[in-house]
């Protein structure tokens, strides 16, 4: 019963709904111009349509293009008039006039018909969009279609952006314009001398936009021919056999061009011999004796000769065949003088980009160098000045990234935070390398085998006791805001502000220790305990307090280093343990009891580690690898590292 | 006269010299005997097979302490670099069982097909089991001579060979000698180790090699005789090395190798060839290392690059430490202690203690124990357990060869000899 009422009010109220739509709007009146042909909806009629549309300056054009193009047009059967919708329920819909955006009243869906463009026509929508949205007076919209349009480009995008290009106001949308315009042009200019002007406008750029847009046009297809080519469009003539073109490639080639006879794959020759396979025998030949390839090459033939199976290529022929033709390519991506321009012009970019990436590689280098270098100019002093080698300096490094870690847990603020736990971390080491140096090192001052030994113990029960605490997940020492992002010069060269940061914080550190070394009292007693500890000590030095400081100060500055390389690599029980060999390494190539050597040595490493990295870019594994055999050879060549102590204080 | 002292210094044979070899010796033979006698595999069944290939891997790991002690006890060597070469000879034996047994695999797959299968086929069938986990289907040349028992078996011993004499060479040549050495060496076990950790480094990565407990061919022979058998072959290979180890420290050029662990740049101007004897040790011990891997690696039945790394080498250290360098059976008996304490704490199977606010779960803090106490060792009692035998031969006075036992602590190892 209820329902009858509602199809009754429904019957009755139409009419008067229809009415009460504007059909005099002036965008339903350019929409029933092409009515036609919009209800049809057929790609290869409709340009008429969007274009009146996207060229009419009608305000609601934009909008009725959106809707189209989502599916979101309706149209009443009875009277063509459009509408937008609104689902009531499942028989039901409400329209919505165009023009005024206002609920008309409702109407059976059976009464309405749905426009649904194909993704052809949708294209074509939306390229008619793109000039609307580009004209529009949020900046946002307009780089949002500037982006749209870099990732996807279509033809009629080109002269959308020629038309509003000179009308934009804002320099930097200008400019990204201008830059956009010349890319579409290199892809879709008409003539050839257009796309070549604006090939040859980005000599030297280094976008990565510009080399996308380049590399299809230097495509090339590799063809046969009897003849050597002539023509602009060869780029050269390949040899077959070589290492750019395999002889099987080669003669795959000339077969798919039906210049040659097909070869058979050994798992098709297999089933063949297996689909003839009659009492025990293929053509006469046994099975169990087809246990070679020659044998089943024989079998095969047997059969081809019974005309069983098609003939194939033996290898002979192969040859001869191969003999016959020229192998050349061709450029396939855009006509030769296209081709040409494009390949020089990325010829010379890409001449420009190996220079920016060796620029790159250098500022990697010295960042990986700076950290290497924090991490061993704690061990520089404990190993390189008392001789001692601290094998849980790995541990103190983790200590002090876990001191800012914890830090960070009560400081919320990360700058703050950073600040606090720079010096808490210093703090904490110093008092852990100084416990250690009182309790353990200091008894085994004439012992470096078992101080090795000793402090390896520490090391693994610092490493465990880590993980029973904070366990063994990585956790965050988070970087203040203003250290994020990075430096960038190019699109190729930049570099991450935290890097800058650590490479700072190393120029820091080496200024310290040499101002502490050779400007304050405890450098010159340091200095002088190394030296020759007795005397030392008659001079009223107490070398017993000289060693746990300088222990201390060693093991503090690894802490600080903790923190550094925190920020820049996840906090884990284990990070010491991976810094520590390289670390060492570093001591051991820069040559002990210097700290200009220890710089070398970072320098050094830090170097070859990505150097090796960038020949060998998608395995780090084997750049330490190569790295560490590296070092083993260049101490065979200078055993005691860069700069080697001379005299009596060598042999100390 | 030199020529008649030389002949009034007789040596002595070496069993009267080394009385405690007898003793080794004899409770490895007792200890052979009652693990055959109580395991599941040719006795009573008392003991597990699972703890039989305990003890047997225990073994194995007492021959390559055994190797360190020699090396670093004897030599003065801290290489940390010995597990890399035991590490060698699993692979090695490891490539020929993987190889072997995947062969029978796959020939027996094969052989159902309607033609029979080419050489090529069959090869392509195994790498593609073998290396299907690292996304390979060839052989990588290094497993070229995976097909062949003699072949691999040379490999345990010649690899690790010629690894250390290489190495070896270069570094006691340039005279890179203490913690720079151990440094040194504990780089080329990283090496090694990340090496091996890549996919294509023909080892298949961090997989490793696995399966090896089965023996090709054996399948039907249960595992619990398989780890009595290996249980012997370790044994005698611990018995071997042990008495070529005593061999080689007795007499005269055990006399110069502990010189050159206590003062290298003396014997060098004696004129003896440090390098050529420490390269002797060095190489020998690699060897040795090779072998017990070897060994080692079919009873554990995985072998992958963590088992190399310098953490490994470390620990081997650890058990000569404890057990008390500088002496053989002390490298033997640390050895097994420390390993089989830390299954028994690393297994769960030792009580957790309740302090009231915090529970000591051993298998988290095991690690910390032992890293403490290996401290306490190296401050407290540089002897290790070995130390308590000297409490019994103490009382007999000894035969200090008619040396004065100087005030200089150098003298004291003298005492060493005497073991």
């Amino acid at each position: 019963m209820a329902r009858f009422l509602v199809l009754l009010w429904m019957v009755l109220s139409l009419p008067a709904s229809a009415v009460a739509q504007d059909a005099n709007a002036p965008i339903q009146k350019l929409l029933q111009e092409h009515g036609e042909i919009i209800a049809k909806s057929s790609r290869k009629t409709i340009g008429p349509a969007i274009d009146a549309l996207g060229d009419s300056s009608l305000p609601k054009a934009p909008e009725v293009l959106q809707k189209w193009q989502d599916k979101e047009l309706w149209f009443i059967k009875e009277s063509g008039l459009f509408v937008y919708t609104e689902k009531v329920d499942g028989k039901t819909e409400r329209m919505i006039d165009i023009a005024t955006g206002e609920p008309i009243g409702e109407i059976a869906k059976r009464d309405l018909k749905q426009l649904k463009p194909n993704s052809g026509i949708r294209g074509m929508i939306g390229a008619a969009l793109v000039k609307f949205q580009l004209r529009d007076p949020s900046r946002t919209t307009r780089l949002r279609a500037l982006n749209a349009i870099s990732r996807d480009a279509e033809e009629t995008h080109l002269s959308a952006l020629r038309d509003v290009m000179g009308d934009e106001s804002d320099p930097e949308i200008s400019a990204q314009m201008a830059r956009l315009e010349r890319l579409l042009t290199i892809e879709f200019g008409e003539t050839e001398d257009e796309r070549i002007a604006a090939i040859q406008h980005f000599e030297g750029d280094l976008g990565v936009d510009v080399r996308a847009a380049l590399n299809p046009l230097v495509s090339v297809r590799v063809e046969a021919a009897e003849a050597a080519p002539e023509g602009e469009d060869v780029v050269r003539v390949l040899s077959p056999g070589s290492e750019d073109l395999s002889r099987e490639d080669a003669y795959d080639i000339l077969v798919r061009a039906e210049l040659a006879k097909p070869r058979i794959s050994r798992d098709d020759k297999r089933a063949a011999l297996i689909a003839n396979i009659s009492d025990g025998e293929v053509a006469g030949i046994q099975v169990a004796s087809l246990n070679s390839e020659d044998a089943r090459d024989l079998a095969y033939a047997a059969l081809a000769e019974q005309g069983t199976v098609d003939p194939v290529a033996t290898e002979a022929e192969v040859d001869e065949t191969l003999g016959g033709f020229v192998f050349f390519e061709r450029y396939t991506g855009a006509p030769p003088a296209v081709a040409l321009a494009a390949a020089s012009v990325l010829n010379g970019i890409e001449t420009k980009v190996a220079l920016n990436q060796t620029a790159d590689l250098a500022l990697d280098a010295v960042s990986l160098a700076s950290i290497y270098f924090l991490a061993a100019i704690g061990l520089a002093i404990t190993f390189g000045v008392m001789g001692v080698i601290n094998m849980a300096h790995g541990e103190f490094i983790m200590m002090g990234a876990y001191t800012g870690f914890v830090v960070q847990q009560f400081v919320p603020d990360h700058t703050l935070s950073i600040i606090i736990a720079i010096p808490l971390a210093f703090a904490v080491t110093f008092g852990a390398g100084v416990t250690m140096e009182r309790l353990v090192i200091r008894h085994l001052y004439h012992r470096p085998l078992e101080t090795l030994l000793a402090t390896f113990g520490i090391s693994i029960a610092l490493q465990q006791i880590a993980k029973n605490i904070f366990g063994t997940q990585a956790r965050p020492l988070t970087a203040p805001g203003w250290l994020d992002g990075s430096l960038v010069f190019n699109d190729i060269v930049s570099i991450s502000y935290i890097r800058i940061a650590i490479f700072v914080l190393a120029l820091l550190f080496l200024a310290l220790f040499l101002f502490v070394m050779n400007r304050t009292r405890l450098g010159l007693e340091v200095r002088a305990v190394t030296q020759n500890p007795r005397m030392a000590a008659s001079m009223g030095i107490n070398p017993d307090k000289i060693n746990m400081l300088t222990f201390g100060f060693g093991s503090g500055i690894a802490g600080i280093a903790g923190v550094a390389i925190g920020l820049y690599a996840k906090v884990t029980s284990e990070m010491g343990a991976d810094y520590i060999v390289q670390a060492f390494m570093t001591v051991v190539v820069g040559g002990v009891g210097n700290i200009w050597g220890t710089l070398l040595g970072a320098s050094l490493v830090g170097t070859l580690q990505k150097y090796i990295e960038f020949l060998n870019p998608s395995n780090t594994l084997a750049a330490q690898t190569y790295m560490i055999l590296f070092i083993i050879l260049f101490i065979q060549f200078r055993p005691r590292g860069i700069i080697a102590l001379k005299g009596r204080a060598a042999e100390a | 006269m030199s020529e008649l002292s030389a002949g009034a210094i007789r040596r002595k044979p070496l069993v009267v010299q080394y009385p405690s070899l007898l003793i080794f010796l004899g409770c490895l033979a007792l200890f052979t005997v009652a693990v055959t006698v109580l395991s599941e595999g040719f006795g009573i069944g008392v003991i597990s097979t699972s703890f039989v290939k305990t003890l047997g891997k225990t073994l194995c790991l007492c021959l390559v302490a055994l190797a360190m002690d020699l090396v670093w006890g004897y030599c003065g060597i801290l290489s940390l670099g010995h597990m890399a070469f035991f590490g060698i000879g699993g692979y090695a034996i490891g490539m020929w069982l993987m190889y072997a047994r995947t062969e029978l695999i796959v020939i027996e797959s094969l052989a159902n097909q309607a033609l029979p299968p080419t050489a090529q086929e069959i090869s392509d069938g195994i790498a593609t089991q073998i290396f299907g986990v690292v996304g390979a289907s060839e052989f990588p040349p290094i497993w070229a001579f995976s097909h062949s028992l003699t072949l691999q078996l040379l490999a345990v011993i010649l690899v690790p060979g010629l690894l250390a004499l290489v190495f070896g060479w270069l570094a006691f040549r340039s005279r890179v000698t203490g913690v720079y050495l151990s440094i040194l060496t504990q780089a080329m076990t990283l090496a090694l180790s990340l090496y091996l950790f890549q996919n294509d480094s023909g080892l298949r990565g961090n997989n490793g090699l696995s399966g090896l407990q089965n023996l090709p061919g054996l399948g039907d022979v249960p595992q619990s005789v398989v780890s009595v058998w290996f249980l012997w072959a370790s044994a005698l290979a611990l018995g071997l090395g042990y008495l070529a180890c005593v061999a080689i420290v007795s007499g005269k050029f055990g006399s110069v190798i502990r010189a050159i662990r206590d003062d290298e740049a003396r014997v060098r101007f004696l004129g003896y060839p440090v390098e050529a004897y420490k390269l002797f040790i060095f190489t020998f011990t690699a060897i040795l290392a090779g072998i017990a891997g070897a060994l080692y690696y079919p009873q554990a039945g995985i072998i992958n690059p963590a088992e190399i790394a310098p953490i490994a080498s470390i620990y081997l250290a650890v058990w000569v430490a404890i057990g008390g360098r500088g002496r053989l059976y002390g490298a033997v008996i640390g050895a097994a202690f420390v390993s089989l304490l830390s299954t028994w704490f690393t297994g769960g199977q030792a009580p957790d203690v309740n302090l009231g606010f915090y529970t000591i779960e051993w298998v988290n803090w095991w690690t910390v124990l032992l890293g403490l106490s290996f401290v306490a060792v190296t401050l407290f009692a540089p002897k290790g357990i070995g130390g308590l035998f000297d409490l019994i031969t103490a009382k007999r006075s000894p035969d200090r060869h008619g040396a004065d036992l100087g005030p200089d602590a150098g003298a004291l190892r003298e005492k060493e000899a005497e073991t």
